[in-house]
């Protein structure tokens, strides 16, 4: 048997109202333990009020090397930005 | 193709945006990468071992729960840089047994040995101010899970640094047997805190790649100079003086001139020479084989807690 524990990446809170935040990873033998060493090594100094482990095979990632293409169909919609619409500078709210 | 991607890479690095850990990079790169982040980890997990020395021994409660906390820190910080090296394709239980056969190397200045308790302000001070230095410019290293690493262990080297000066300053108005216990530490640990920024720029090797990749931002002895201007006030203020008489303020060049260390001592202790390096190794060594049983034991359990789920 392997003893070498699965790695887990870690996602912080850093308090109420905001989104969990990618931290880092560790290695622990299983989801329980996972959550408690996380609180160790990255919430020494009240820096979470919540944190989510994932077990880094589960994480799927788009691919560096096709970065272009991937990200090519936002790339020339400037017409989803508000800058893109004129304006007069006279009408208020908007 | 692999000029283009190559060229990307150097764009990337060239105009200060950070490598992430799926892009494309030099063989080069990622392998000083691996084996720099990974020495950086090693020094912190035996840096652990010199102040741990005297954690039984603290003078009081409020000593010994800030000294549990730093050295509890220093495992966390060998944690974040495992991390980082395990986002550039390295096997933790590798870099550990790398270690251990002494494959693969930590900061030599934890192989002197922590006399006495006046030790503890000492490494606070002028070790965790020598390694705040090298850290600051790594904040702006080209990889970012190095540079993430090191934001976060500079945030807390800070409070390290102030608990040994303020532990420093708590003896030096003590008795005079208590200053003349720092005085001595001071002089045993001003040359190997100077040693910890490397060989002279004219003997490094790493130095002029490392540069270019973005991977060091300053050269060893900037920094050293840096270390020396900032530590000599605060040697002033605590009312030490540095062994070097060298030593002084050079108006012209606004800056502190300063003797060089031993550096024949220097690659001694590299070697493997110094007071503590075996007894570094073994007991690291110790920790890993003794802990075995908990590895197995925790992966026995979680490995029957899930044919238990399955069978549910």
């Amino acid at each position: 048997m392997s003893t070498s524990w699965p790695l887990w990446e870690v996602f912080v809170r850093g308090k109420r109202g905001l989104n969990h935040v990618h931290v880092g990873s560790l290695h622990a033998p299983d989801a329980e333990m996972a959550l408690r060493n996380a609180r160790d090594v990255y919430t020494r100094r009240n820096e979470g009020v919540s944190i989510w482990v994932v077990p880094a095979t589960e994480i799927t990632a788009s691919s560096p090397d096709e970065k272009d293409p991937f990200f090519a169909p936002a790339g020339d919609k400037v017409y989803r930005h508000p800058t893109f619409y004129a304006i007069p500078e006279d009408v208020p709210h908007l | 193709m692999a000029d283009d991607l190559e060229l990307r890479f150097e764009r990337t690095v060239q105009s200060e945006s950070r490598i992430e850990p799926r892009d494309w990079m030099p063989d080069g790169y990622r392998k000083t990468l691996i084996r720099q982040i990974a020495q950086h980890a090693h020094s912190e997990i035996i840096g652990m071992q010199p102040e741990g020395n005297w954690i039984s021994r603290a003078p009081s409660l409020r000593r010994k729960a800030i000294l549990l906390a730093k050295v509890q820190d220093e495992a966390g910080h060998g944690l974040y840089l495992y991390s980082a090296t395990e986002t550039l394709g390295a096997d933790r239980e590798d870099l550990t047994t790398k270690l251990i056969e002494g494959r693969q190397k930590y900061s030599s200045i934890f192989n002197y040995p922590t006399l006495t308790f006046a030790d503890v302000g000492v490494i606070g001070w002028l070790v965790d101010g020598a390694a705040i230095c090298n850290q600051v410019p790594l904040c702006r290293t080209s990889y970012g899970p190095y540079a993430r690493a090191m934001i976060r262990i500079c945030k807390e080297e800070s409070f390290h640094q102030r608990q040994g000066y303020e532990l420093l300053m708590t003896m030096m108005s003590g008795t005079q047997q208590q200053r003349d216990m720092v005085q001595d530490s001071v002089n045993r640990w001003w040359w190997p805190a100077l040693m910890m920024f490397g060989p002279p720029d004219a003997e490094s090797t790493n130095t002029e790649q490392s540069m270019a990749w973005r991977i060091k931002r300053d050269t060893n002895d900037e920094l050293r100079q840096k270390f020396v201007n900032m530590s000599m006030p605060q040697a002033e203020a605590l009312g030490v003086t540095f062994p070097d008489p060298d030593i002084r303020w050079n108006s012209e060049r606004g800056q502190y001139d300063f003797g060089q260390p031993d550096w024949d001592e220097f690659w001694q202790v590299v070697k493997g020479g110094g007071v503590c390096n075996e007894q570094r190794i073994a007991h690291r060594r110790k920790a890993h084989e003794d802990g075995a049983w908990v590895r197995e034991a925790a992966a026995a359990h979680a490995a029957k807690h899930v044919r238990e789920e399955g069978a549910a």
